[in-house]
Formats: structure tokens, sequence, C-alpha cells
């Protein structure tokens, strides 16, 4: 009795797909003021999905004076990325999530939404990669460590690196070289893991060392779960490494995809998913400084004071305080990665965050499927956003990658996940050759290593 | 003087189809009682059953009317009835891609389109049957 309303209703969706191609107009939704348009939806959701195909010999697409290579290829679903103090790249691989299909029409997004993704089953566990000669060739690929639960956010802290999966936060002891983990990890603290419509936890850790912060994501668009299911969902935790407790430093902020302490300031910053469909202009994915206790809208309200009328009951006080994110990314464009990048980038890419951007599903035309670089000045945003790595997507819907999580090693590298190709990128200045030792003005003095910043290799 | 009798082919509902036909109504209906304890309480899981129940109601609508096409095909004079009951499949399928929408976003058209396509349910069921009232009753 199910399969046949499954069948029917996925062919008469496509038929009404195809009814429905019209193009979004582009607005000007880059930095703190983008242009927002009035919710809207069309009988169908606009869904333009990615058509998987091979590199081949092709490789994205970067500024003048870099260069690019795939580094590590096989990779069973690369997400984020960690420069470790010797140079090498830990890398947390694995697919999440156990949301149930609720209505019709998440058992049929779901099939078509999968036919963009990677085929390849979760790999739930760390690569170590290893380039040990200093030829930009990471001759090593060693599986760091195994049976994790869909491991995400990484941070190094000291001898102890700490990686978020999907439902809990867990410690290893790391010793410097070290290509194997020495043994199983112990649980810091569980994390909010029912449904997991949002599965991913991002991870940080504060400058000082003391307290991780873990991005968590809310378990459904704009509450069509209930919103007893996001009970402590579409939070920055703040956890403290010791004991493991921990108190919510931000709200209402959809899906924190990625997390960066500011390298000087010690400021968190997030990127962060917003929600769909009321419009392919709507509402704009974000970059933005997490200040503690800050209430971000969701699900009440979006880019600060802006009602979401699909939330009921709805809730006036909080969205009075809903605060207004700094930068606008553009809508549907799927960041998923955020770094900052230091002066042994080079070139025009030395103050600012890199963004990895996933790439759109419920677009036409599709956006993202690429690596921007959002500069800065006196710490903030500061001017338009500029292509860094592209080429991801073609104009005729191919597409050969996806980028999610970013890193910038302290000699310059900027390390991209790729989790269609299950392939990593590193894409480093031909101008300046790395030099073996950090540059002196590359990093700050000693802070931890995160997946943002990466502390300088000590000799 | 010779009389010509003509004779016209009666339409009698089909088991299969009546069984189908009977589907309809209670599976839109539920969809609209759903659609209402949602629209008064905001519990979300009204409206996962609203979407399910309609599910329902249009496989069983999509069968009646294929049922009710080809009795038309094979000359029943049941036309008025298959063009009500594809009104309620047109209208059955909007309400459905409607109740797509995520949470709120369905209201109030969801309630809207509920009770015209229950409505339209109810007028096409009595045409279906109508038939058999005619067999037994002689009269419509």
């Amino acid at each position: 009795m199910n399969r046949a309303p499954k069948v029917v209703a996925l062919s008469v969706l496509t038929v009404a797909l195809a009814a429905c191609s019209g193009k979004a107009p582009e607005l000007q939704q880059l930095g703190a003021n983008p242009e927002l348009p009035k919710p809207h939806r069309g009988v169908m959701p606009d869904m333009t999905i990615a058509q998987p195909t091979a590199w081949g010999d092709t490789v994205p697409t970067v500024p003048a004076g870099f260069k690019v290579s795939a580094i590590a290829t096989d990779l069973a679903i690369p997400r984020q990325t960690l420069v470790l103090p010797n140079g090498d790249i830990l890398v947390a691989e694995g697919r999440g999530g156990s949301a149930p299909n609720l209505k019709p029409k998440d058992v049929i997004a779901g099939k078509i939404k999968a036919k963009g993704n990677t085929q390849v089953k979760s790999g739930n566990r760390l690569t170590l990669l290893r380039d040990a000669d200093g030829d930009g060739v990471y001759e090593l690929k060693t599986v760091f460590a195994d049976k994790l639960n869909a491991p995400y956010g990484l941070a190094l802290v000291g001898n102890a690196l700490y990686v978020a999966n999907q439902d809990a936060l867990v410690r290893f002891d790391y010793a410097e070289g070290q290509t194997k983990a020495s043994g199983a990890p112990t649980k810091v603290t569980d994390l909010p893991s029912a449904i997991n419509h949002h599965w991913t936890k991002s991870l940080a850790a504060s400058a000082d060392g003391s307290h991780l912060y873990v991005g968590i994501g809310s378990n459904s668009n704009i509450t069509e779960r209930g919103m007893a299911a996001e009970i402590d969902r579409a939070q920055v935790w703040e956890i403290d490494a010791q004991t493991g407790a921990h108190r919510t430093y931000a709200s209402g902020i959809r899906n924190p995809t990625a997390l960066a302490v500011q390298p000087g300031t010690g400021t968190l910053w997030a990127v962060v998913n917003e929600r769909d469909e009321i419009g392919p202009n709507l509402v704009p994915d974000y970059l933005t400084s997490v200040r503690d206790g800050g209430f971000y809208g969701w699900p009440y309200s979006y880019w600060g004071k802006h009602v979401d009328r699909r939330v009921m009951p709805q809730n006036p006080e909080k969205v009075a305080s809903a605060l207004t994110p700094d930068f606008a990314l553009g809508s549907h464009v799927a960041a998923l990665g955020v770094a900052f990048a230091n002066p042994a980038v080079g070139g025009n890419f030395t103050d600012g965050v890199f963004v990895g951007q996933h790439g759109s599903w419920n677009r036409n035309p599709p956006v993202g499927y690429k690596v921007v670089f959002v500069p800065f000045r006196d710490g903030k945003p500061a001017g338009d956003a500029i292509d860094f790595a592209t080429g991801f997507r073609g104009d005729d819907g191919k597409t050969r990658g996806r980028p999610v999580g970013v890193s910038v090693d302290p000699r310059g590298a900027v390390i991209v996940a790729d989790d269609l190709a299950n392939t990593i990128w590193r894409i480093t200045p031909t101008a300046v050759p790395a030099t073996p030792a950090a540059p002196p003005s590359a990093t700050p003095a000693t802070p931890p290593a995160t997946p943002s910043t990466p502390s300088a290799p000590t000799p | 003087m010779s009389t010509t009798a003509v004779v016209t082919r009666h339409w009698v509902i089909h088991p299969f189809h009546a069984a189908v036909l009977g589907g309809v109504l209670p599976l839109f209906l539920g969809a609209l009682l759903a659609d209402y304890a949602y629209w008064n309480t905001y519990e979300i899981q009204w409206s996962n059953f609203a979407s399910w129940l309609l599910v329902g109601a249009m496989v069983m609508t999509t069968l009646a009317l294929v049922c009710g096409l080809v009795g038309l095909v094979r000359g029943s004079r049941n036309g008025f009835y298959v063009i009500v009951l594809a009104v309620t499949w047109i209208v059955g399928f909007i309400n459905s891609l409607h109740h797509a929408r995520d949470a709120w976003a369905i209201m109030p058209a969801a309630l809207l389109w509920s009770v015209i396509v229950t409505v339209l349910a109810l007028i096409a069921t009595w045409l279906g049957f109508a038939s058999v009232r005619v067999r037994v009753g002689g009269v419509l």
C-alpha cells in the first residue's frame, strides 16, 4: 500500500517540476544589507539538483598566483579538516542524520536530493594526510581513528584532539607526529541528537582553550517537526573542556555549520544556513560574529526582525530581541565551511575568511558551489565577497564537486574538502614559495588549533 | 407500421469501482478534520495526518476515475459523474501539493482547499452511487 502512492506522486511531481522553470531574479544579497524580497512560494518549490560528474583532468579554478592540487581522493565523504601543528591534515568523514520521513513530500524530496550527493558510504572516521618532505604531495593517507559517529567538527587544544560526532563531543589524546589514535576517545559530553534533521556538529575552541563551542542545527526547516523537537536545537553551546558542562552561548541560529575563532580578538564567528521554501532569494545564509547570549531569530524571524509567518504560535517578544547577522552570503548557497586567512596566503587573501559553499538544491539558477573570500578590515567584514575557488559546477549543470569545510595552513595553503568528489583540494600561492618555518606574522602567539586557526608548527 | 426500440445501456457501478469510490469521501473528510485540528491546536502531527490522508484519498480518486473513464468509453452514461470526479482529482492534487509546505505555511489555504475537495467528493460519490438508486428505486 505504501509503494503505489510514492510512484504516483513521484511521476506527477516530475511533470510538475518540469512545468516551473522560472528563473529567480538576481538581487544584491551580499554584505551587511542584503535586498530581501517578499516571501513567496509557488505550487512547487524550485529544485535544481546537481548532476554529479567526475573531475577527470580538470581542477577547480583558482585566482592568478595560486595553484590547486588534489592531495587526497577516494575518501568517504570528507566534511571538515584540521591542520595539525606539524602540517599533517586531519579529515572528518561521514554522513549523519536519522530524520524520519514525516510527510509524503519528505519521501519524494529525499530521493531527488540524494541524486545530487555522493553515493559513497559514510566513512565515520578521521583520515590523516601527511606531506613529510614538504613537496606538496601528501604521500601518506591513513586512518587516524574509525568507528566514530558521523564526525564533523575538529579542534586541537594542546594535546587534546576534540571531535564533534553527530551525537557527542569526544576527545582523543594527541601527540605530535601521531598517525593513529592511541585508543578509543573519551566522551566529553553528549550532544542533542534526537532526529538530527541538521546533524552536523560544528566545533571551535576558545582562544584560551578552556571552552569548546559546538554549533547545533535546528531539527527542521521551519518547525515542521513541532516545537518539542527544537529543544536545545539551533544553538551554539559553550562547553567546559574539563567538566563537559555546557551552557547555551547563542540561540535562534538555525544551522551553524562551521565555527571559527578569530585570531587576535578571540571572537567566535559562524557561517549559518538559513531557512528554505519562501523563495529563491530568501533567506540569505550568513557569516556572523556570535554574541554571547545572542538570539538570531530562528524560527520566529529571519535577518533580524522579519517575521516568518509559518511559525505558529508566533513570539513577538523573541522577534523584538533578534539580532541582525553581520554579513549575508546569498540565499541557498549552503555555506558549510569557514576559516580565517593569514598573511602567508598572500595576494588579496591575507585578512578575511574563506567560506566553503556546498551549493543550492532549491534554487534556479543554482548558486554556491564555490569557495569565496570575505575580506575583513579592523576585524570586521569589509567589502564584497570574492570568488576564490570555482568551477565546481558547470553552466550545463554537470557538477564535479561540492565544497564543504575549509581550513588554512599557517604556511599559507587553503585546504578545501569536497564531499561530492570525495577529494581534498589544496590551494597554494605560487608567488611566494612555502617556507618550512611558519611566517612570524602568520599566526597569533599560542592559539589552540581549530579548523580556522591552526597553531604555528612548534619547532 | 413497425416500432423500433432504442436500447440504452444503463450505467451500473462495478463493485470494485464502488469499493474505491467509497474510500474517496472518508479520506478527504479525514484530511479536512485533521486540517481543522491543526488550525485549532497548532499541533503539527495533525498536519502530517492530513498529508497522508490526502495521499490515500488521491489513490482512491485516481482508481475511481480510471473506472469511470473506462465505463465512459464502454458507453455508460456517467459523464457528469466522471467530470465531477475529475474536478475532485484536480482540486485534491492541488491540495496535496499545498500540504507539502512547511508548518503554518499551509494555512489558511489548506483548510479551504480541504473543504472544497470534501464537498466535491461528496457530490461525486452521490452521483456515482445514484446508479444504484436508479436500479433499486427506479427514480433518481
